[in-house]
């Protein structure tokens, strides 16, 4: 019947919903992601031990700190030092499949490419959720010490934040597309880390006048505002936002030279 | 069965567009045009391909094979002609699953499994032929919780082959599909793609090998130097074989002049040697002993490759002639 049937009448063809978009999709990326050892341990292993070992000291936890204690501003920089890890090396992602010639493949399918954009933005920020939320876990059971509200607070600055470094890692995949991109954004990362005075405090000087500029700095400081009570500055906001432009846009029009039919 | 229904349902209030639609070739290119950096790939290509008809593309490597493909799967677009895909832009069947493909090219990530790359694809397809089906289709069901990285390079063409019989295409485009397979696996290959005949899609490919081409296909379209040399049933490609290739030793011959003669299909030149094409051997023989001073005469069957080669050079040397400055 199956074949009487179709030498007679066509399927009537369907485009899929959401050009694509499905948690089945979301599911296997996320698992994909997770199984790479090295992401595991760059993003969700580093940065908690990191804490551990620079922000427990008894002195840190008897220090105030705006609405909690040091050890708790320790821990929201160690937070945002693993969103940025872990956003960057999720946008990334789109080196490796160009290298692999994986977007080759997909051509093939119904995706449409601004839905595979999308998903890659989502299988950032779910890994940033993560990187956060590793480290507060941690912070909440060595002793860190925040108003109730600080820790909701916090946690969200510094993932809604980290959208900037999602957006640099695709930007740095459409433009170096590597298998290898994360061992070249590593330590560029690392450098931004200290810009944003997440490893030590910035103590003036030209270092800390140009890295006022950086996007480490501007997320580090809407990150620690609900815990410093310095809220949250035009300038820190100005900052994020022209950064994600300039990712945004740089990654956009690298993409559509990419995707432009030859 | 159960979408076939809700199909029938479906057609009942749409069924003027849906038999517009069944009357449609499977493809059709018109005077399709593609250069590269000024070399050109595709040089004027008009080609129908009816549903269900198995179509192969044969030719050497620089006859524009790979380069008509993209354009059909709208991967490249040609700088001027048309190609339709059952009446509708390629984009717009890719999107329907109306055509797939197995692409030289198509990478595949390493770090998922078989069966996970296999999901993953069939999640971008409105209505996609179950997992299990497909990789048994593929010969692959025992491999599905492999790392692709660990399958071999005829392993993840089958796995390229299952992914591209998901949403269960009316035109299935097949770049040199059996590249890297045994002669069993080629086989199976095949036997997988005529599995449902009648009744199953259409089917264009590109191949090196002549023995596949004439063994699968209903149709030989053969390439060289972005144009279509020859077009027919494998007999009648076969046919361009069952002539006979006479040689001869015949210093200073002009080209010209042995093409005009009564009998001669295709002339090549090699040195002092001339390779003459024909219907009539012992015609040509005769003409080349009395009028001619040529020497060392020998006439014997050409194969299809031979075919093959005289057909494909026949268009290069005469493309060289138009254009003396293009690089081929």
């Amino acid at each position: 019947m199956n074949t009487s049937l179709a030498g007679l009448l066509h399927r009537v063809r369907k485009v899929p919903r959401l050009g694509g978009l499905s948690l089945t999709f979301l599911g296997l990326e996320l698992r994909r992601t997770l199984r790479n050892r090295s992401t595991i341990f760059f993003t969700l292993m580093m940065p908690p031990i990191f804490f551990l070992i620079f922000g427990t000291a008894a002195h840190y936890r008897t220090t105030t700190v705006g609405r909690g204690n040091a050890t708790a501003y320790i821990l929201v920089s160690m937070a945002v030092y693993g969103a940025m890890l872990a956003t960057t090396s999720g946008g990334a992602m789109v080196a490796v499949e160009r290298a692999l010639g994986w977007s080759r493949q997909l051509a093939l399918t119904p995706l449409r490419p601004l839905t595979y954009i999308a998903l890659k933005m989502l299988v950032a920020m779910t890994l940033g959720l993560l990187a956060v939320l590793v480290v507060f876990a941690v912070g909440a059971g060595s002793g860190a010490q925040m108003d109730g509200i600080v820790w909701v607070e916090s946690a969200l600055m510094a993932w809604a934040g980290s959208a900037v470094f999602a957006a640099f890692g695709l930007f740095m995949g459409y433009l170096l597309p590597s298998e290898n991109l994360m061992q070249v954004l590593g330590p560029v990362l690392a450098l931004l880390a200290f810009a944003g005075g997440l490893f030590i405090p910035l103590s003036g000087g030209l270092f800390a006048t140009v890295a006022a500029f950086t996007p480490a700095y501007g997320l580090a400081s809407i990150a620690r505002a609900p815990l410093t009570g310095d809220g949250l500055t035009v300038r820190a906001a100005a900052n994020l936002l022209i950064w994600c432009a300039i990712f945004t846009g740089g990654a956009a029009a690298l993409f559509r030279r990419d995707t432009r039919r030859t | 069965m159960e979408h076939r229904q809700t199909a029938v349902m479906e057609l009942s209030t749409r069924a003027g567009q849906t038999m517009g639609q069944d009357t449609r070739a499977a493809l059709e290119l018109r005077d399709v045009h593609k250069q590269f950096g000024g070399v050109c790939a595709v040089d004027g290509i008009s080609l129908v391909v009816e549903p269900g008809e198995i179509v192969a593309f044969l030719g050497p490597n620089g006859a524009g094979k790979t380069t008509t493909i993209d354009m059909m799967l709208g991967l490249a677009r040609p700088d001027s002609g048309s190609v339709a895909v059952f009446g509708g832009t390629p984009a717009s069947a890719i999107a329907r699953g109306r055509v797939s493909a197995v692409l030289q090219s198509g990478g595949l990530l390493h770090d998922m499994s078989v069966a996970e790359t296999v999901r993953l694809t069939a999640s971008l397809f409105a209505d996609p032929r179950p997992v299990a089906e497909v990789l048994d289709r593929a010969g692959i069901l025992d491999l599905a919780d492999r790392r692709v990285g660990k399958c071999s390079g005829g392993q993840q063409q089958r796995l390229r082959f299952a992914m591209a019989l998901l949403p269960e295409p009316d035109l299935l485009v097949l770049d040199e599909p059996t590249t890297g397979i045994d002669v069993q696996g080629r086989r199976d290959f095949w036997a997988a793609i005529r599995g449902d005949a009648p009744g199953g899609p259409a089917v264009v490919f590109a191949t090196h090998y002549l023995d596949e081409a004439d063994a699968y296909a209903d149709r030989i379209v053969m390439l060289a130097g972005g144009r279509i040399v020859a077009d027919g049933t494998p007999a009648q490609i076969k046919d361009l074989a069952s002539g006979r290739v006479v040689t001869a030793t015949l210093p200073g011959a002009s080209e010209a002049g042995l093409a005009a003669v009564e009998g001669v299909d295709a002339v090549q030149l090699r040195g002092d040697r001339v390779i003459l094409n024909t219907r009539d051997g012992d015609a040509v023989a005769r003409y080349l002993l009395s009028s001619t001073s040529a020497a060392d005469v020998q006439v014997c069957s050409p194969s299809l490759e031979d075919a093959f080669i005289a057909l494909t050079r026949a268009s290069q040397g005469h493309q060289r002639a138009a254009s003396p400055g293009r690089a081929r």
